[in-house]
């Protein structure tokens, strides 16, 4: 599927073991369920548009908007050529916020499950409550998929996943934002089912 | 350039996101916009539900690209870009091959495979979504 590859990883591959064995198909792949790909251009359209709409998120398209060509040009020559510092000092003006608030506008997040037909879920978010409290991991689930997480005296039958790991859902969500979204500037996170083992 | 009046069309409901033809748009189901954002189609049975109503979007010409003579539409939520994209360009009559993109905020292309109703409520304003369309890349 044309997500990101550690989100595929996450979502329907998390107990495989690594290196992650993948085969591709150029032809007899399901063209109604993937975007095809006519050129190399499209991916970095797509990969700018991702980025332009978790932006539009975040400061309202201002830092974007504000940059020069050249500086998205960067951006993707980073991440193409996996040339961490380049992508990251543009990048780092994407992660930024005015000091009197506490974190971006909304939290550019998506959500995904297994279990569901819907491709993902995506609603504004505030990183910090009415009354100043920073929003958790857990409050995101709590407010948008509250199937995620079980009833208090309930076990928990989903693991919540972002980059292969488990974040604690105390976690404030500004943080994940800053630190563990992927290069387009969204937070992916999986919820699968809780792995027997 | 003088605003048409917008009135406001069913756009076809397809199960699998696909567009319909101009012939599956029902003129006698068109009504004046309602002041409110309360746009509830008449004559359509839907679940109530959040995620089951309809959201009204405004559909935008950008450059050389040909308006729409009807520009306000109500959509089903789980409707795709790419779905919105087949359908304008049916609307158009353009040849398969002419591309069309949509734009959010004149700023970004949402992914094809994105739910019109995801983007309402992330950039829905005024109880409407305001979409850009163009055959050429407008923004970036």
């Amino acid at each position: 599927m044309h997500y990101p590859i550690g989100l595929l990883f996450d979502l329907l591959a998390s107990s495989s073991a690594l290196p992650w064995n993948i085969t591709v198909h150029f032809k007899s792949f399901p063209e109604k369920d993937l975007l095809h790909c006519p050129s190399k251009d499209a991916i970095e359209a797509h990969f700018m548009s991702c980025m332009k709409e978790a932006d539009a998120l975040k400061h309202k398209s201002q830092v974007i908007n504000e940059m020069q060509k050249k500086d998205h040009k960067q951006l993707w020559m980073g991440l193409q050529n996996d040339r961490f510092d380049q992508f990251w000092a543009i990048n780092r003006k994407l992660m930024e916020y005015p000091a009197e608030e506490n974190g971006f506008r909304y939290i550019p997040f998506r959500i995904y499950q297994t279990t569901t037909e819907r491709p993902f879920i995506q609603k504004l978010f505030r990183p910090v409550a009415a009354d100043g409290q920073l929003h958790t991991l857990g409050d995101l689930l709590k407010e948008v998929c509250p199937s995620a997480i079980a009833p208090e005296d309930g076990e928990r039958r989903n693991q919540v996943m972002i980059h292969g790991i488990e974040p604690m859902l105390e976690t404030p969500l500004q943080w994940l934002s800053e630190h563990l979204s992927y290069p387009d500037n969204f937070l992916h996170i999986s919820i699968i089912p809780k792995q027997t083992d | 350039m003088a605003e048409e009046p917008e009135t406001m069309l069913q756009l076809p409901s397809t199960p699998a996101a696909g567009g319909e033809g101009l012939t599956d748009v029902s003129p006698e189901t068109a009504t004046p916009e309602p002041p409110s954002s309360a746009a509830v189609s008449p004559g359509t049975e839907e679940p109530s539900g959040d995620t089951k109503k309809k959201i009204d979007i405004l559909l935008k010409a950008v450059g050389d690209t040909p308006i729409m003579k009807t520009k306000k539409w109500a959509v089903e939520r789980t409707r795709t870009i790419q779905g919105l994209i087949d359908f304008i360009k049916k609307f158009l009559k353009l040849v398969a091959s002419e591309q069309l993109f949509i734009y959010v905020n004149q700023s970004f292309a949402p992914s094809p495979d994105q739910e019109v109703g995801t983007l309402y409520e992330c950039f829905g304003s005024d109880g409407k979504l305001v979409l850009h369309y163009c055959k050429s890349q407008a923004w970036g």
